[in-house]
């Protein structure tokens, strides 16, 4: 790879990839290789998959891409034969020989492995066509199913670096930081601060300066920034070295989670050859800037999502958090002004330098603007990563573009911003989500976790989940976060055991307004919100769970039982195949029963049951 | 448990060595070890002590604060069960459940053939299919009970 020495050169060499590009027409298979699909065997395919090209005599022909994440994880691995968008879900790699003869050879479709959308029932060919990919608005993730992270030149096929080299040689670092401003951009990361703002405030403060980029996404549920980096990691490395530039700082960091090691991978790799073609280190792009970035590997600990949790990390020390009287822009890591902004803000900056903030702006709703990339999982039809204009509605979220939600089961809640967020119930479903929007109902929109609930997710349980979690995972510095959420857990676990009593709602309330007004960080602050909106919105379930000794939902086990509804069994005798505990009897064709002694309630027969006739009691 | 680790010290040089020695990286470092051995042999600690130039009590309340680097010895596989709350909602308790009740061991505990140690891991990202289990670093997805306890024998087999 050679070294890009002015601006020239970079674009005598972004005109030869164009040529090249994946969007010019030439036949490319993309596999996605990224986490959801590689658990689910994407090595094995694409091994067949070149190993049947060659036998067929099209490897010369044809391209294979192994990519990262295309969004739609439900379905993985997923394979887009381009330039058509021929969509081929779940592929196997017995697939394979019929894929390369049918469809790359003759040019006709595999039948059986079109796709056919749940809804309508009916089989759609591209991948534009598919609801899931038609309703969304990919402008930062849409690149993820055509480039090779690992390529360079893949990126800059696409228009990538063209917005750094525009910010080093036509835009001086006011005009950057005012365009930035002007776009509306806000913190992706779940605070929702003016980046720009945020950036002028750093660039004003004296000192070595710094940024970061948070990359230690916490939040359980949440795998978007993952994706990102898996997936187009240079689109990150631009925006902070675009970021850096308008700053004035030379030293840059990404704080990346260890449990991602795909995502630390790519990155690495990426940062290695932006150095080789002189975008990062000295005199890039042959002007007088020099930045360079370091990678720093998070070890597990949800706190340091907080950023001066994070910062203490990367200085090698326990990450514990601290008052924040000093703002970490005027003295933050190694006490400088540091500028610190999450995976998916950082990746937004090459698209608003490169379009502009007019166009950006005019994305979204009036204090939210551009798109957010929601990672829709939990109890809906299409799990996977949705990139939408912020303002779009729960309800086009988890309906148009999820397709509902499975079994024809009913929709109880969805819960966004993961542990500091809240529970939102079905009465909000046209809500528009922005930032102002879910404050307003009590949540918050965090990194962009959306975990869908249906009649079989208990609130109780979703709450002592969430405050269990957190319990884990406060720092212990100070006491209304490490005793209170203690408190409240026993509180929770005791209800979620049949030992509530009256009161305990109103205790659980009180201890959490005393954890959200005291503590010292953001963890504290905002962990009693899943409790307080599931109070607030499921109040009932709580009562019930109290007062009748019942868990409506079945999760709770001391407060349910399973029984068989004489009238609904046919005696197919499944679950009676089913139960490992040998606790379901009954004849053939006759209603069977269930032995409430060895039954463990595991639910095995509750979930296969064709005829419903499984109650919760 | 008696069972002294070997340690090759040329092998910590090299970790070091790759982060200049900086003692910034000390988690790194750290991390760097648990990937040979599956966790920090203490033996290791006075040579961090020496060449990071720092003191005992920060490699220690490092180790003890992150999730990801342990102080006692962990099994070939460690199992890390997914109870991120995507995987919680579908499940993810009863598939800590079967494995409990398979190995006979508690979250955090390693069965006493030293094959297998159990954990809890939040979210590692794989949301669409949950409930997952990550055995070292592969990733088994879609599970239920039965599904779950084949994956462990599948493991059991491997080993022996």
């Amino acid at each position: 790879m050679a070294k890009l020495k002015n601006i020239e050169a970079f674009e005598q060499l972004k005109a030869t990839l164009q040529d090249k590009s994946p969007l010019g027409g030439k036949k490319l298979i993309s596999l996605c290789a990224g986490s959801g699909c590689g658990a689910y065997g994407t090595a094995k395919v694409h091994k067949s998959l070149k190993e049947e090209l060659k036998k067929q005599g099209l490897q010369e022909k044809i391209e294979v891409k192994l990519t990262g994440c295309h969004g739609f994880c439900e379905k993985g691995p997923i394979m887009v034969i381009h330039p058509e968008g021929i969509f081929y879900p779940q592929i196997k790699p017995e697939h394979i020989p019929e894929v390369v003869e049918q469809t790359l050879q003759k040019g006709e479709l595999v039948k059986s492995l079109i796709y056919k959308d749940p809804a309508s029932k009916k089989q759609l060919i591209h991948e534009h066509d598919i609801p899931f990919y038609k309703l969304q608005k990919r402008i930062i993730f849409g690149n993820n199913g055509l480039i090779d992270p690992t390529s360079i030149e893949d990126y800059i096929a696409v228009g990538g670096y063209s917005a750094l080299a525009k910010a080093l040689f036509n835009m001086k670092s006011n005009e950057i930081i005012d365009e930035i401003k002007k776009s509306g951009l806000r913190g992706r990361g779940g605070g929702g601060f003016p980046t720009g703002i945020k950036w002028a405030t750093c660039a004003k403060h004296k000192g070595t300066r710094y940024v970061i980029c948070n990359a230690d996404e916490g939040d359980p549920g949440a795998y978007m920034d993952r994706s990102i980096l898996e997936g187009n990691p240079h689109s990150v490395i631009e925006g902070m070295i675009i970021g850096a530039f308008a700053i004035g700082s030379q030293d840059g960091y990404v704080y990346v989670r260890h449990e991602y090691p795909l995502a630390v991978t790519n990155l690495t790799i990426a940062i290695k050859s932006a150095r080789e073609m002189g975008l990062l280190g000295k005199n890039i792009l042959g002007s007088d800037f020099d930045f360079d970035i370091h990678i720093s590997r998070g070890g597990g600990a949800f706190v340091c999502g907080e950023s001066t949790a994070l910062m203490a990390s990367l200085e090698g020390r326990p990450g514990r958090p601290r008052a924040k009287y000093i703002h970490t822009v005027e003295s933050g890591f190694k006490e400088s002004p540091t500028n610190l902004n999450n995976v998916e803000t950082w990746a937004n900056v090459p698209v608003i330098i490169t379009k502009g903030a007019d166009w950006y702006s005019a994305i979204g709703t009036e204090h939210s603007k551009g798109t957010k990339i929601f990672s829709l999982v939990g109890k809906v039809v299409n799990t996977g990563l949705v990139e939408v204009p912020m303002g779009t509605t729960l309800r086009e979220i988890i309906f148009d573009i999820g397709g509902g939600i499975p079994k024809k089961k009913k929709f109880k809640a969805v819960q966004t911003g993961g542990p500091s967020g809240g529970c939102i119930p079905e009465q909000f479903l046209d809500l528009s989500v922005d930032f102002d929007e879910l404050a307003k109902v009590g949540s918050i929109m965090g990194s962009g976790g959306m975990i869908v609930m249906d009649q079989d997710t208990c609130m109780v349980d979703v709450a002592r989940y969430f405050v269990d979690f957190l319990k884990d995972e406060s720092c212990g510095q100070c006491n209304p976060c490490r005793e209170g959420l203690k408190q409240m857990l026993d509180i929770l676990t005791n209800i979620c055991q049949g030992n509530g009593k009256e009161g305990d709602i109103e205790f659980l309330e009180e201890i959490g307004a005393m954890i959200q007004k005291f503590s010292l960080c953001g963890l504290g602050t905002s962990a009693p919100n899943p409790v307080l909106t599931s109070i607030l919105y499921f109040r009932n379930e709580y009562e019930a769970h109290i007062r009748d000794k019942k868990c409506p939902a079945g999760i709770c086990k001391p407060l349910f039982h399973y029984e068989i509804d004489p009238d609904a069994c046919t005696g197919c005798t499944l679950c009676a195949k089913k139960c490992p505990q040998d606790a379901v009897a009954g004849e053939k064709k006759k209603p069977h029963v269930i032995d409430q002694k060895n039954c463990i309630k595991c639910g095995i027969c509750y979930e296969g049951c064709k005829f419903d006739a499984i109650k919760i009691c | 448990m008696e069972n002294k680790t070997e340690i090759d010290l040329k092998k910590i040089d090299d970790i070091i060595k790759n982060y200049d020695g900086a003692k910034e990286a000390l988690l790194m470092i750290m991390q760097d070890i648990s990937d040979i051995y599956n966790y920090v042999p203490p033996e290791i600690i006075p040579v961090l002590v020496k060449q990071l130039g720092v003191r005992e009590s920060l490699i220690y309340s490092v180790a003890t604060f992150y999730k990801t680097i342990s102080l006692k010895p962990r099994g070939k596989y460690i199992i890390s069960v997914c109870t991120g709350t995507a995987c919680h909602v579908r499940g993810a308790e009863k598939i800590m459940d079967a494995i409990r009740d398979e190995l006979g061991v508690a979250e955090g505990e390693t069965t006493t053939d030293s094959l297998f140690t159990l954990e809890a891991v939040r979210c590692i990202g794989c949301c669409a299919s949950g409930p997952v289990i990550n055995v070292n670093k592969d990733t088994h997805g879609g599970l239920d009970r039965s599904s779950t306890l084949k994956v462990i024998d599948d493991y059991k087999q491997l080993a022996s």
